[in-house]
């Protein structure tokens, strides 16, 4: 199971601001480790978040993205109590999903 | 290697530099290339808005505190830092202490330590398999239970007794160990932190001669590092100074390595305590 991500969300005027911190490892495939051998491509492929139900962003991600993503945006409406739910998914197809209320 | 100089003859310059790479690692500074350094690790906290992938950390050493394990399938709520078991707020700040227990002082891991092996049954091997760990596929489960306990004392003010005489004699050793000069290099602590502007490459040293100094790095630890994309803790701190003097391995939890956080520690008292940070 892997680790869970860190999500704040607050209302910001007409808007709610989101910022989650992921926990990944997004190896490249191009780095090498201390025996030479290559350490094979593993990073988040596809990122989706929803506000109650609705899909507010998607996100295709590659190899560019760094270690522990860190992802701030902000979508119009949402009230206090809302719920933000992300979900992410690898090139192993592991995935996880944590929500947060907004606050 | 390219350098940028101010208003020397050239001759002079290559003469001097050949002179002080090759003898000294301490080299007087040059500002453009610090403070780049020191700008983009800026930048990185601006848009980390507030957040530090410390945090990740962190939640993990909550859960392993929390989670009953080893052959005695004990939790940390029955680990004892000072302030009572299982109490974490604010245990960093009066940490090392004397342990009657133990029998001995200890700095927050080697406490860990102590409570895996009597409270949960693990063998001190076992415990210290990996302290200090690499990507996700070599963690250590003391890196992240650090970063959560210090966490706890984020703001509490740093107030190490040195009422115990136990204590107090750790502190004294640490002193000594702070100024003695040893090693290939002839190096001691005091030698890169003892005067003021010094660095290392591109890294700015603390002068820990100094109070003010003394509480912003001992404060400041542990830390994420950016480069490493790891949290390291003040063991690994101490660990890594002795490579760079070209000391012997300092042994994880060993006497040597509590006596010298007990000096910086104490060092740092009255300073509010402002971990985990984040450095380059």
């Amino acid at each position: 199971m892997p680790d869970p991500m860190k999500i704040r969300a607050n209302l910001v005027g007409d808007s709610t601001e989101v910022k989650v911190l992921m926990s990944h490892e997004m190896d490249t495939g191009l780095a090498k480790d201390s025996s030479g051998k290559v350490i094979p491509a593993w990073f988040i492929q596809k990122v989706t978040v929803l506000h109650n139900d609705q899909q507010v962003l998607y996100a295709q991600w590659g190899t560019a993205v760094s270690k522990n993503p860190f992802m701030s945006f902000k979508f119009k409406g949402g009230a206090k109590g809302d719920k933000v739910t992300i979900t992410w998914v690898d090139n192993h197809n592991e995935t996880r999903t944590d929500s947060a209320v907004v606050g | 290697m390219p350098r940028k100089l101010r208003s020397i003859p050239g001759a002079a310059v290559a003469l001097a530099l050949a002179v002080i790479t090759v003898t000294l690692p301490i080299v007087p500074v040059p500002a453009a290339a610090q403070e780049s350094v020191e700008k983009a690790i800026e930048q990185y906290r601006q848009d980390l808005q507030g957040g530090n992938p410390a945090e990740l950390w962190e939640a993990r050493g909550e859960e392993i505190w929390n989670t009953p394990r080893g052959p005695k399938h004990a939790s940390f709520k029955s680990c004892d830092l000072g302030l009572g078991p299982g109490i974490v707020k604010g245990a960093y700040a009066q940490l090392p202490r004397y342990f009657p227990d133990a029998g001995r002082v200890l700095d927050l891991e080697s406490r860990l330590v102590w409570c895996m092996v009597s409270q949960q049954g693990f063998t001190h091997a076992e415990a210290t398999k990996v302290t200090f760990g690499k990507g996700s596929r070599k963690r250590s489960d003391l890196e992240a239970l650090t970063a959560y306990v210090v966490a706890q004392s984020d703001g509490t003010k740093m107030n190490v007794s040195l009422a115990d005489p136990h204590v107090r004699d750790m502190y004294e050793i640490g002193e000594k160990m702070f100024f003695y000069r040893a090693g290939t290099h002839d190096f001691a602590c005091a030698t890169c932190h003892g005067s003021d502007g010094k660095r290392i490459r591109l890294q700015d040293l603390p002068n820990l001669t100094k109070k003010a100094d003394a509480q912003r790095a001992y404060t400041s630890w542990p830390a994420y590092r950016v480069s490493q994309g790891e949290v390291r803790t003040f063991q690994w701190r101490l660990h890594d100074c002795l490579r760079q003097q070209r000391f012997p391995d300092l042994i994880y939890g060993s006497d040597a390595s509590i006596a010298l956080t007990t000096y910086l520690a104490a060092r740092a008292n009255g300073a509010a305590y402002a971990g985990p940070g984040m450095k380059r």
